[in-house]
């Protein structure tokens, strides 16, 4: 790689991991065949930083946590993780994806493992963690955010709020550096969206890194501390929760909100 | 949506991107060059290996005889077509009897318990036994029925081939049912389907959908186990490579039906793949844009 590609100054491979932000995204594309969806996206979060990103279905939320955890292949530009660029050739994905704790929408349990089998998988598997102590750490996570008695049960018994605190614990288990939330609520009985969503407000009080899709606009207002609108595979306009929910400057982001807040 | 114009703005890949794209395109023309590269060097040792071998000179001309081929390969295709006419009205009895197999397993309610347990115990039974006994059992037990009677044995031997396939079929079939999520058949049935509606419009569809692989792999196996019937004295490819063989003392007519018998699976098997492949592909585009 020669330096006339770097735009951005502090970017060659070893730049210092002090100091570099968790995320850094410059001019991501990525395209499905003709269907340009991500435009050009930078966006940056920082250490202990609760990034919310907002939108309509199709707006490219999804895709853009997509390519972050490496699930698809970027068309243009760089990621870089911790000052690490994830998006070059010889990078080996299975250990950038170890570093990013995902939960889904879906919340993508193993239905033929039990809760701290799943929670301790990738701990026992890919981090070499021995099974007692990944077991001890299971139990103390489940324990804390109120699913101590489900530990030896299997996905099936638990409610899906349940289920969706289990996969969160599964994504922090290993202490990832940044943690990806694509509409983790979004499947969700609206009474069970609350025990969510406060797991997810105490991990940003235990000073998580955390970029998150949502719907869930109440949310994103009390707890982000910026708010990032993405239109038609761009990033429009981004700010402070205040700044976006009150003053939108784009008429885009106007309309989205009315029409989401009207519901 | 529909205009395929180029998109509104001008996108042209970034230095790093094309960088990237040589990247990879140079590490997927390494790994082609180093899988031909060990695929050569297998192919020379083995074929150096066989080659060099004290008995090959025997070997070649017992199993490799070019004139013997040639000579026998029109008895041996006219047995093939034989074959194939079996395996043709065997697709349709397997497809037909499997399915009414799977159904009848599929059944609710005590009412239906003795076709259940009938259609179980059909499976159950017809799974266990070897093909080679089912055939030698029709075919020279059902014409002692009645001898004044005479069956063509490649009629028998059909029978037998679908007897043991269908049992095969229906199990794989039932798999797929099941397969399919209960909210499918709740859907249906508070539409006001009946059950046999509901699995013929809905849960069929879709569990058949799921299970074509793994019956274009019993399909694959059936094309070659219609050998078999040459048991019973048909004259299909195999028997006729037999007389052949036996003519000669040479056993290359078996490796001239060996091979028509690969070259007849090759299309299916080529296709089974695709359709995983593309199967495997649509099952993970689950994502929303």
């Amino acid at each position: 790689m020669s330096a006339d590609t770097d735009a951005v100054k502090p970017s060659s491979a070893s730049a210092p991991r002090a100091g570099s932000p968790v995320l850094k995204l410059e001019d991501v594309h990525k395209l499905f065949g003709d269907n340009h969806v991500l435009k050009g996206v930078d966006l940056t979060v920082d250490a202990h930083e609760v990034v919310v990103v907002i939108g309509a279905s199709g707006s490219g939320k999804s895709t853009l946590m997509r390519t972050i955890n490496l699930i698809e292949q970027v068309d243009d530009g760089r990621i870089l993780l911790s000052g690490d660029d994830i998006t070059e050739v010889r990078v080996d994905v299975d250990r950038v994806r170890a570093r990013i704790g995902v939960v889904f929408q879906h919340f993508n349990l193993f239905p033929h493992m039990s809760v701290i089998d799943n929670v301790t998988l990738a701990a026992r598997q890919v981090h070499k963690v021995p099974a007692a102590q990944a077991r001890a750490r299971g139990v103390e996570l489940l324990t804390r955010f109120g699913l101590g008695e489900k530990v030896d049960t299997y996905p099936d018994q638990l409610s899906g709020g349940q289920q969706q605190r289990v996969a969160i614990v599964r994504a922090i288990l290993t202490d990832p550096e940044l943690l990806l939330l694509d509409e983790i609520t979004s499947a969700l009985d609206p009474m069970l969206v609350g025990e969510v969503l406060d797991l997810v407000r105490s991990l940003k009080d235990g000073g998580s890194t955390i970029l998150m899709a949502t719907h869930e606009m109440h949310f994103a207002r009390s707890v982000a501390d910026r708010v990032v609108f993405m239109h038609q595979g761009r990033i429009l306009e981004e700010g402070p929760p205040e700044q976006i929910f009150g003053a939108p400057r784009e008429a885009a982001t106007q309309e989205f909100l009315a029409r989401i807040m009207q519901r | 949506m529909t205009t395929g114009g180029a998109p509104q703005i001008t996108w042209q890949p970034s230095a790093l991107e094309l960088d990237r794209r040589t990247h990879r395109r140079k590490a997927s023309g390494r790994s082609v060059l180093i899988a031909l590269v060990s695929t050569v060097i297998f192919a020379v040792v083995a074929g150096t290996l066989v080659l060099s071998s004290p008995g090959w000179d025997s070997v070649r001309e017992t199993f490799f005889n070019l004139e013997i081929a040639r000579d026998s390969l029109p008895k041996i295709l006219e047995g093939l077509w034989l074959n194939i006419r079996v395996l043709f009205f065997a697709t349709i009895g397997v497809a037909l009897l499997g399915t009414l197999l799977a159904v009848l397993r599929s059944l609710r309610g005590p009412v239906w318990f003795p076709l259940r347990a009938l259609a179980a115990g059909y499976t159950d039974l017809f799974r266990g036994l070897p093909v080679l006994i089912v055939l030698y059992l029709v075919g020279f037990g059902i014409p002692a029925l009645d001898p004044t009677q005479r069956y063509p044995a490649a009629v028998l031997g059909t029978i037998g081939i679908m007897l043991c396939y269908s049992a095969y079929v229906a199990e794989v079939l039932r798999a797929g049912m099941e397969a399919v999520h209960p909210s499918q058949r709740i859907a249906a049935r508070s539409l006001g389907l009946s059950h046999a509606k509901t699995l013929r419009l809905v849960v069929i569809p879709q569990g058949l959908r799921k299970v074509i692989p793994a019956l274009m792999n019993d399909f694959v196996s059936m094309q070659k186990d219609v050998g078999l019937i040459s048991v019973l004295g048909a004259v299909d490819a195999i028997r006729a490579a037999q007389i052949v063989q036996a003519q000669t003392y040479n056993f290359t007519p078996y490796v001239v039906a060996g091979l028509l018998f690969v070259a007849l699976s090759f299309p299916m098997i080529r296709l089974t793949d695709y359709v995983s492949a593309r199967m495997a592909k649509r099952e993970q585009m689950g994502g929303t844009v």
